[in-house]
């Protein structure tokens, strides 16, 4: 019975990621199956993948949050570690309370959040488009950011900076030779994050996307309520694939689930 | 001429008074040693001098010139951590020529002096090497190396054997002391290890909370602590009070003991004390006796330490280091006579 233990809790762990996994599954085999009407048994075919290169609403959305993504990627870790170093390296009134600020944005549901920032970009006039998805972008990065280079920095102490600095090196060398090596890891994991949420991101993307610049979830939604057609299938496969990658990336530098 | 000088710091965190105005001056090329509990301000000094900690009044200067507003990396000093903070990402090589560079030198002259600190520290050929893939004894040399290469006016250490086992740090003093001889540099360094400071130093200042007890030669300030303070904490010390003459103590049973420059509370160190059974003969110069018992005998081979209660010396036990040449310990409860020379009867300033 005990030798057993070790077979049992593996099958129970295999059923849960097969609750996690079986709707993405079947979407995926539903991609390659030839008819549209999802009749089985399956004749693969990757006619959707074609005719999905010709749908040029999708592929247009598709560079539109690939950019998106970017952009946001590079402003939130650039902002995100800056803010991060000065919380981490400073003391200063009020600290443990801005500290605690970054959580509850987390928490704020995100159909509330881009209402909230819809609201507020046009009361400031500013309108929507590409500029105020990348802001409402950054504006959800950040606090992850923040919180995966903070506990990084955390970790690593200000010892070595110290030694750096009665060595006669200045602040950017310091962070240059000293700080970045060593937190690199977790400023890769924050920015793989900050790239998964832009692309990833609909409710707050469906507030702040304009009719001239649509992103890719946002697309989807619009085609589906026109008439659910496998294309969608395939490109939600191709989306799948890179979301996994990149969080199977995150895993591998930030060490999620253990050291191995 | 004096390479460091602290006049007058002070440092407050809250309500906690971590220096209270401290005035030090630490001469060219000594080896100085802060000795002190946990608390005591001696690492929060050390961090003025290096300019981590900003005092809240009072001036550092090294060689000559205030540096209240130096930032730390223009203050021309070399630190070794206590976890040496080796740069773990950087060779060896990289981490001594991590100074050159930060102050401008060139790839030719980084390697050069590289070369140069490795032979120093009996290294070389480990310039390749990552610090992980070091003993603890050559990441203690490197640190030492990488802290040196730029001939800072200043070495400051921050306990800097602590990590060591206790053999490999006793080899690590003597070399450390032959480095900072042959480089000449003055060298301040924080220790709570008595034994260490006594070894390695030109000069000890023992600290308690934030203020200067006592700073002398090894020898001056062992032999003649000067509070109750300094005399327990570098070492043991049995101390007696009493009421003073100037010539002696009167303990309060109206047992004398003969000090000159007696004072209310006088102390004498473990292993000046002979510890006579019935029948042995004392000499005539061991002026100050006391009668006692055997409470307990604690053997540990070479020597033995007796705690023994005296009732004229009130209701503490006093110690007695003896050194093991009969091989055969007294028994508890065993009458004995203290006794001591005058000399070594030291004055207590409180």
């Amino acid at each position: 019975m005990i030798r057993a233990l070790p077979y049992i809790g593996g099958s129970y762990i295999g059923l849960v990621l097969l609750f996690l996994y079986l709707p993405v599954i079947v979407m995926c085999v539903m991609a390659f199956n030839q008819s549209e009407l999802y009749a089985l048994p399956i004749t693969w075919s990757t006619k959707w993948f074609a005719a999905l290169w010709n749908n040029e609403r999708l592929i247009r959305a598709s560079t539109n949050s690939l950019w998106l993504a970017l952009a946001n990627t590079s402003v939130a870790t650039t902002i995100g570690t800056l803010a991060a170093m000065g919380l981490a390296r400073n003391d200063f009134p009020g600290k443990s309370i801005l500290r605690g600020l970054l959580l509850p944005p987390m928490a704020v549901p995100w159909l509330i959040l881009g209402t909230s920032m819809l609201v507020m970009f046009f009361w400031l006039g500013l309108g929507r488009g590409l500029h105020t998805l990348l802001l409402g972008h950054v504006a959800l990065s950040l606090p992850y950011v923040m919180i995966v280079v903070g506990a990084r920095l955390a970790g690593h102490g200000v010892q070595l900076e110290e030694a750096a600095a009665t060595l006669g090196a200045g602040a950017w060398m310091t962070f240059r030779r000293v700080t970045f090596p060593q937190i690199a890891p977790g400023i890769i994991a924050a920015a793989l994050f900050a790239f998964a949420i832009s692309l990833d991101q609909f409710v707050v993307s469906y507030f702040l996307a304009s009719p001239g610049f649509q992103t890719l979830p946002v697309e989807i939604y619009t085609a589906i309520r026109k008439g659910f057609t496998p294309e969608i299938n395939a490109i939600a496969t191709i989306l799948i694939l890179i979301s996994s990658a990149l969080f199977l990336l995150v895993a591998r530098f930030y060490r999620f689930g253990g050291e191995r | 001429m004096t390479a460091v000088e602290a006049e007058h710091v002070s440092k407050r965190y809250g309500t906690v008074v971590a220096l209270d105005d401290v005035s030090m001056a630490f001469a060219d090329g000594e080896m100085f040693c802060l000795l002190g509990p946990s608390g005591s301000g001696k690492t929060t000094l050390l961090r003025a001098i290096a300019g981590f900690v900003i005092p809240d009044s009072g001036s550092i200067r090294i060689a000559g010139e205030r540096v209240d507003d130096v930032p730390v990396n223009k203050r021309d000093i070399g630190m070794v951590f206590q976890n040496y903070a080796l740069f773990p990402h950087m060779t060896v090589r990289d981490n001594i020529a991590f100074g050159v560079e930060a102050k401008g030198g060139s790839r030719a002259e980084a390697d050069r002096k590289v070369a140069e600190m490795l032979e120093l520290v009996q290294l070389p050929g480990y310039g390749a090497r990552k610090p992980r893939e070091l003993s603890g004894g050559q990441q203690q040399r490197v640190a030492l190396a990488r802290a040196l290469v730029t001939r800072p006016k200043v070495l400051l250490l921050d306990e800097p054997l602590g990590a060591l086992d206790r053999r490999l740090r006793q080899v690590m003093q003597v070399e450390l002391r032959q480095i900072q001889r042959s480089v000449g540099i003055t060298a301040i360094f924080v220790t709570h290890d008595q034994e260490e400071a006594l070894t390695l130093s030109d000069r000890i200042a023992i600290l308690d909370k934030g203020r200067i007890v006592q700073v002398g030669a090894p020898q001056d300030v062992y032999e003649r602590p000067a509070t109750g303070f300094a005399a327990q904490f570098l070492g043991d010390a049995n101390i007696l009070a009493g009421k003073p003459d100037g010539q002696g103590v009167t303990l309060t049973d109206g047992i004398r003991i003969t000090c000159a420059g007696a004072t209310a509370r006088v102390a004498v160190r473990p292993e000046k004390i002979i510890v006579a059974a019935d029948g042995d003969k004392l000499s005539g110069e061991l002026i100050n006796r006391l009668a006692g018992t055997i409470v307990q005998a604690v053997y540990s081979g070479n020597s033995v330490t007796y705690h023994i209660a005296c009732p004229s010396a009130g209701p503490e036990t006093l110690l007695a280091f003896v050194q093991n040449r009969s091989g055969e310990l007294l028994a508890p409860k065993t009458p004995v006579t203290l006794a001591w020379a005058a000399s070594q009867t030291i004055p207590l300033q409180d």
